[in-house]
């Protein structure tokens, strides 16, 4: 294990605790705001700088401890970068498919209603 | 080309992942990658997904700086947003955007950019009317948002997959 | 000098994601809805996927990234197959 500089100390420090910042303040988000569909917006920093920042943070500090290039935690990233969206996506519509059957107000309506495509979540097959 | 490797960009993606998790580059790996690479571009085949048309794919890398500073922009807004209006968001709501992408791999894309920027979520996709159903956090004028989408990423997506 | 820096910044980070895991946990608890505790089921595996991150600094083994890619991996199936359940009412069709 090699010494690791000042200025990567530095560079590190402010990469973890800005990451780790922004996580909190999505969870933040999440807990206080008080619809559903606001709430959705919190994981998002974790999942975008939040992530990048300690995942960048990672890949530093075995980079300069180790003396050779460490970028396996690249894939942490990718990975993440392409799951988000299919998670929030199928949530989101999850949660606007049971607001639209239960004829929540405040939910926009669909376009066009095509009954034999949308059955409804207590029919069973 | 195309019998063997019909998906080339997912076999030396799935390649460089394998040398990356393995972290060397040797040529025992290299082969490995490479069967693993091949035989699931070969898997992919078999499910019958339409091929997407490249149009200007080096338009591409302007696309990513873009995104990445609306990314860094769109942090900030809301943070800030969390941090002062904690308890409910002064003007979220629900945004349709009429959209000329039709292409599934561009519309695959634009999710990930529009999941990717905290603040807007991507809720559903109409397509025999285009219309794209959004919830954004911060919806204090409209105009804006639509223009941000449909001149910023979708004219971009468009030259890329023409 | 910088391991002092370094140690002092992982405390903090670890101290903001465990509070952070806390609040998800809160959410997941309160709901009100079934939507709302996936949603907190979400973000509580990222935010711990990236704890496991940090750990993995502080012990210098790189063994706790691939428990973190593995907690993801988990996560992201977990959460897909609990939003079809709450889309349809059930998993297998």
């Amino acid at each position: 294990m090699n010494a690791i500089p000042l200025w990567g100390a530095i560079a590190f420090a402010i990469l973890i605790v800005g990451g780790a910042g922004l996580t909190l303040l999505g969870c933040i988000g999440l807990a206080r705001f008080n619809a559903f569909y606001a709430r959705i917006h919190g994981p998002t920093l974790g999942t975008s700088f939040g992530m990048v920042g300690i995942i960048f943070a990672s890949a530093l500090y075995f980079t300069l401890a180790e003396g050779r290039p460490v970028m396996h935690e690249i894939l942490i990233a990718a990975f993440v970068v392409i799951t988000t969206p299919v998670t929030l996506m199928l949530l989101s519509r999850a949660a606007l498919h049971r607001d639209r059957s239960e004829g929540a107000p405040d939910v926009p309506a669909p376009r066009r209603r095509i009954a034999a495509r949308e059955p409804q979540p207590d029919t069973k097959i | 080309m195309t019998r063997i490797l019909p998906h080339p960009i997912l076999t030396i993606a799935l390649t460089l992942f394998w040398l990356i998790l393995q972290q060397s580059a040797s040529v025992g790996n290299l082969i490995l990658g490479l069967a693993i690479g091949l035989s699931a571009g070969l898997a992919t085949r078999s499910l019958g997904l339409d091929k997407p048309k490249m149009g200007k794919p080096w338009k591409a890398v302007e696309l990513v700086f873009v995104v990445l500073a609306d990314i860094v922009r769109s942090n900030a807004a809301v943070a800030w947003v969390i941090l002062t209006h904690g308890n409910s968001p002064r003007v979220a709501g629900f945004l349709r955007v009429p959209l000329k992408l039709r292409d599934h791999t561009a519309l695959a894309f634009l999710s990930i950019i529009l999941t990717a920027t905290p603040g807007t979520v991507w809720l559903e996709f109409d397509e025999e009317a285009g219309e794209l159903l959004l919830h954004v956090l911060d919806l204090v004028d409209e105009e804006q948002w639509i223009d941000l989408i449909t001149k910023r990423y979708e004219r971009r997506l468009l030259e890329i997959f023409a | 000098m910088s391991a002092t820096i370094i140690d002092f910044s992982l405390i903090i980070a670890q101290v903001m994601l465990g509070v952070g895991m806390l609040l998800t946990v809160f959410r997941m608890v309160v709901g009100p809805r079934a939507q709302d505790r996936v949603l907190a089921l979400d973000a509580f595996y990222i935010t711990g996927m990236l704890m496991l991150v940090t750990v993995g600094i502080r012990s210098g083994s790189s063994v706790y990234f691939e428990v973190a890619l593995i907690i993801g991996m988990l996560g992201f199936v977990s959460t897909v197959a609990l939003a079809k359940f709450l889309m349809r009412g059930e998993v297998i069709e």
